[in-house]
Formats: structure tokens, C-alpha cells, sequence
């Protein structure tokens, strides 16, 4: 689990970083090229098949152990806990939901796309999707933006336990390390959202 | 004081139990919660009627029988202490308490608020022994300890195996208990032997008899009366990871 999570984290770097060409003012020369090389070059091509493996066993593994987590309590107290926790560490399992639907909506948009499975009138002169104008076009919706800013914001909760809940399952708990680990995972899932939001963003207020 | 308590009662294992409501008066703030529940029992008895079944052994907080969950925390409203160390003022005149049973797959209920603890006995069984050497008893001193480990095993040894860690866990994990009898002996000379199937041994146990998994939420750590450390949790995970790796 700790171990898909953390690589999860270092791809979705990765994938801020292609989106943030779409800031670029070219018409989505970078942006395409981008998606371009993702969807052409080899060593891509076997990462992504690494990737979908860590995102269904990150779900997988997670449904399996929360299910044995609801069994292992089968009587429910009548007052729920009122023990003082980190508030989000307790919800991951429904940021997690929430974050799949988005994972599926998104897929509807992008890579689906891609595999032609979804038609898509936006096409570049090499006759492949522009999926510059497929973001620009959902983006300049404000209805699809907000959504897409709220789920955005809920990936951040879920980044902002994970992060630090990652090294303590790995056996990384060192008085001296700590408070670096848990501001490290705090600004990363601040940071990483912020620059996801910044692009509805950018579409809809200043382009 | 005036208090209404709620509290959950099960005849045995098998029936399927609710919660009664009980008024009691006249109770002083500095009686303890346990004389509390005492006194609720005496007034039941005179009334010749089943008096609430709970556990308790020593009532100064060394043993760990206690186990109360009260008002949504294990051991009450007050931190780093047993119910049997909760002094009624830390509760208002007039209010209402609701007592549950540790509430856990492997903690089945056996009457009230008593539940079957030994699924701990069956971890610590698990975890075997320690090799030593027979005859005459050696120089203490001769084994060398760091006072830092010395300390840290000192600390996870101080833990009375309550349950309140399962209790208060939203998945009923045992990670904080079992992390704590692991380390108090990964961290020794003494315990290094047969450390690695030790662990192996621990976990796989806690995970057959049904305790969930740990996420992470420090709920243990923050119900814990004597405070143990999630560090040590993050010790087992090592100690388990580099057993299986090697
Ligand atoms: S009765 Fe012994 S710890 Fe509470």
C-alpha cells in the first residue's frame, strides 16, 4: 500500500508537469508533443502498463484491507469514537472513492480518447486528437472546472495523510526525521494540488 | 452528584444485548469510576437484581483488567489513565454516561462489559521464548545495554495489554499492543536470538485471529494509558519487513 502510494506521488509530479505546459500560450505545442511522446515512446508505453498496475493494486489492495477492517468490528459502538486523531487519516477510504470516480471521469476525457474509444471531433494537422483543445474546451466550462477543483482539493487530503502514513508503515520514525516527513507531505499536497487548480483556473479567469 | 448512566447489558455470550438505563445519586466527585459502577451494583444487588458485570483486577492501573468505553473513549474522558484511575469529576452533575464493552471481532463479549481478552495471551504465546543460559545467575552488568534502548524497551515493557488500542482503533488493530511486545525485546541483547520468527510469528498471529489493519490514525497511541509510542509501531514494521527479507 505505502509502497504504490509513494510511487503514485512521484508520477502524479510527473503528470503536473506535462499539464502545466498547457499554461504555455503556443496553441498547445508543448502540451501535444507532450501527450505525443507519452502516447508514442516505448519506454512510456511500458511505464504506463507499470502504472495501471499500481493504481488497480493501490484500489485493490485497499478495498481488500478495508473490508477486512469493517469485518474485524462486526458490533458498532453506539457512541462513535471521540478519540482526537488527525482528522483526515480517517477518511481515506472515502477520498479514495471519490478520487476513483474522478480517475474514471478523467479517463472519459483523456485516455480513452486515445484508444478511440470515446469520438473526439478535435484533431490536429497529424490527424491526432488535440487534447490541448480537449482540455480547453472542458476547462472554459465552469461547471466542469469547479468539479474538477473540488476533486482536486480531495486528492489533497488524501495526499496529505498518505504522505506521512507511508514512511511510518515502511519503518521510517525517527524523532529527528518526523516533523520533516509530515511539513514535506504538507507542502507537497498542498503544492501538487495548487498547481492542478491553477490551470481551470487560468483557462476560465486570465486566457 | 446526579448521574444517568446507560450501560450496555449482555446476559452471556450468545444473547444479543442492549442498554439499560440506570439514575444514580448522591455520588461523591472523588469516587473513582470503578466505586462508582460499585455502588450502582450494591443498590442493583439490594434490589435482587443481576448486578453489572465488568472487569477490574488491581484498581491502580498496573494490571490492565479495566476496560470500559465510556462516552466514545476507551478508559473515559481523561488521558494516560485506566478507568480504574478515572475520578468521577471529571464528569458534570446531571450528565448522562454511556458504557460500552470493547467492541472487537477477536474481544467477543462474555457478559456486560466483560469481554474475552485472550486473543492477546495467544500473540504473546506466539512469540515463544527467550534462549538464556541455566545455572548459578550471571552478573547482570555482563551483558552491555545502551541507556537509550534500555529506555525504549523500558517504555514499550510498560505496556499492561489493556486493549484499549484495539478499542479505540477504527479498524480494531492490535498493531499498537503487538508493536509493543515486540519491541521490548528487539530492542535487547537478549532478545535478538530468535527476534526475527518472533515477529513473523506475532504479526501472522494478530492477523488469523481477526484484529484489522493498521492505517495509521494514531487513535491507539493518543487512547494508550500508559502511552506507548506509534514509534514503535513503525519498529515492528522494520523488524518485520528485514524478517521476511531475510
Ligand atoms: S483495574 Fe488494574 S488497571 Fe484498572
Amino acid at each position: 500500500m505505502s509502497l504504490l502510494g509513494i510511487f503514485l506521488m512521484i508520477f502524479l509530479v510527473v503528470h503536473l508537469g506535462i499539464n502545466l505546459c498547457l499554461l504555455r500560450s503556443d496553441g498547445g505545442a508543448w502540451f501535444n508533443a507532450a501527450a505525443h511522446f507519452m502516447g508514442t515512446n516505448y519506454i512510456v508505453k511500458v511505464f504506463e502498463v507499470i502504472l495501471f498496475g499500481g493504481f488497480i493494486l493501490h484500489i485493490l489492495i485497499g478495498t481488500i484491507l478495508q473490508i477486512q477492517n469493517w469485518m474485524s468490528r462486526p458490533v458498532r459502538y453506539k457512541v462513535t469514537n471521540k478519540t482526537y486523531t488527525p482528522f483526515l487519516s480517517k477518511y481515506m477510504i472515502y477520498t479514495g472513492i471519490i478520487i476513483l470516480i474522478f480517475l474514471l471521469i478523467h479517463f472519459m476525457n483523456f485516455y480513452f480518447i486515445r484508444l478511440g474509444w470515446v469520438s473526439n471531433p478535435n484533431i490536429t494537422a497529424e490527424g491526432e486528437p488535440d487534447f490541448y483543445l480537449i482540455a480547453q474546451e472542458l476547462f472554459v466550462q465552469p461547471a466542469y472546472s469547479l468539479l474538477y477543483i473540488i476533486l482536486i482539493i480531495i486528492l489533497g487530503f488524501h495526499l496529505n495523510h498518505a504522505f506521512q502514513s507511508a514512511w511510518q508503515t515502511l519503518g521510517v520514525n525517527h524523532p529527528q526525521y518526523n516533523g520533516f516527513i509530515r511539513w514535506f507531505g504538507t507542502i507537497y499536497a498542498i503544492l501538487i494540488p495548487l498547481g492542478f487548480i491553477f490551470i481551470p483556473l487560468y483557462f476560465l479567469l486570465i486566457r | 452528584m446526579k448521574l444517568i448512566l446507560k450501560i450496555w447489558r449482555q446476559k452471556d455470550a450468545k444473547s444479543s444485548g442492549k442498554f439499560v438505563t440506570y439514575n444514580l445519586d448522591n455520588i461523591s466527585p472523588n469516587c473513582s469510576f470503578l466505586e462508582m459502577l460499585d455502588i450502582l451494583n450494591e443498590q442493583l444487588i439490594s434490589q435482587d437484581k443481576d448486578p453489572v458485570v465488568f472487569d477490574h483486577d488491581c484498581r491502580e492501573g498496573i494490571c490492565g483488567m479495566c476496560s470500559l468505553y465510556i462516552n466514545g473513549r476507551p478508559h473515559g474522558p481523561d488521558d494516560a489513565v485506566t478507568a480504574c484511575q478515572l475520578h468521577m469529576r471529571k464528569f458534570r452533575d446531571g450528565d448522562t454516561i454511556i458504557i460500552e464493552p470493547w467492541r472487537a471481532k477477536p474481544f467477543p463479549v462474555i457478559k456486560d462489559l466483560m469481554v474475552d481478552r485472550t486473543a492477546f495471551d495467544k500473540i504473546i504465546q506466539e512469540g515463544g521464548y527467550i534462549s538464556v543460559n541455566t545455572g548459578g545467575a550471571a552478573e547482570a552488568s555482563s551483558i552491555l545495554v545502551s541507556k537509550k534502548n534500555a529506555e525504549l524497551a523500558m517504555d514499550a515493557a510498560a505496556c499492561i495489554g489493556c486493549g484499549a488500542c484495539v478499542a479505540a482503533c477504527k479498524n480494531a488493530s492490535a498493531m499498537l499492543f503487538v508493536s509493543a511486545k515486540v519491541s521490548q525485546f528487539a530492542l535487547l541483547p537478549q532478545g535478538q536470538l530468535e527476534a526475527k520468527e518472533r515477529v513473523k510469528k506475532m504479526v501472522k498471529k494478530m492477523d488469523e485471529l481477526g484484529f484489522g489493519n493498521c492505517t495509521n490514525t494514531y487513535a491507539c497511541e493518543a487512547e494508550c494509558p500508559k502511552l506507548i509510542s506509534r514509534s514503535n509501531i513503525a519498529r515492528m514494521n522494520r523488524e518485520f519487513f528485514c524478517a521476511k527479507v531475510s
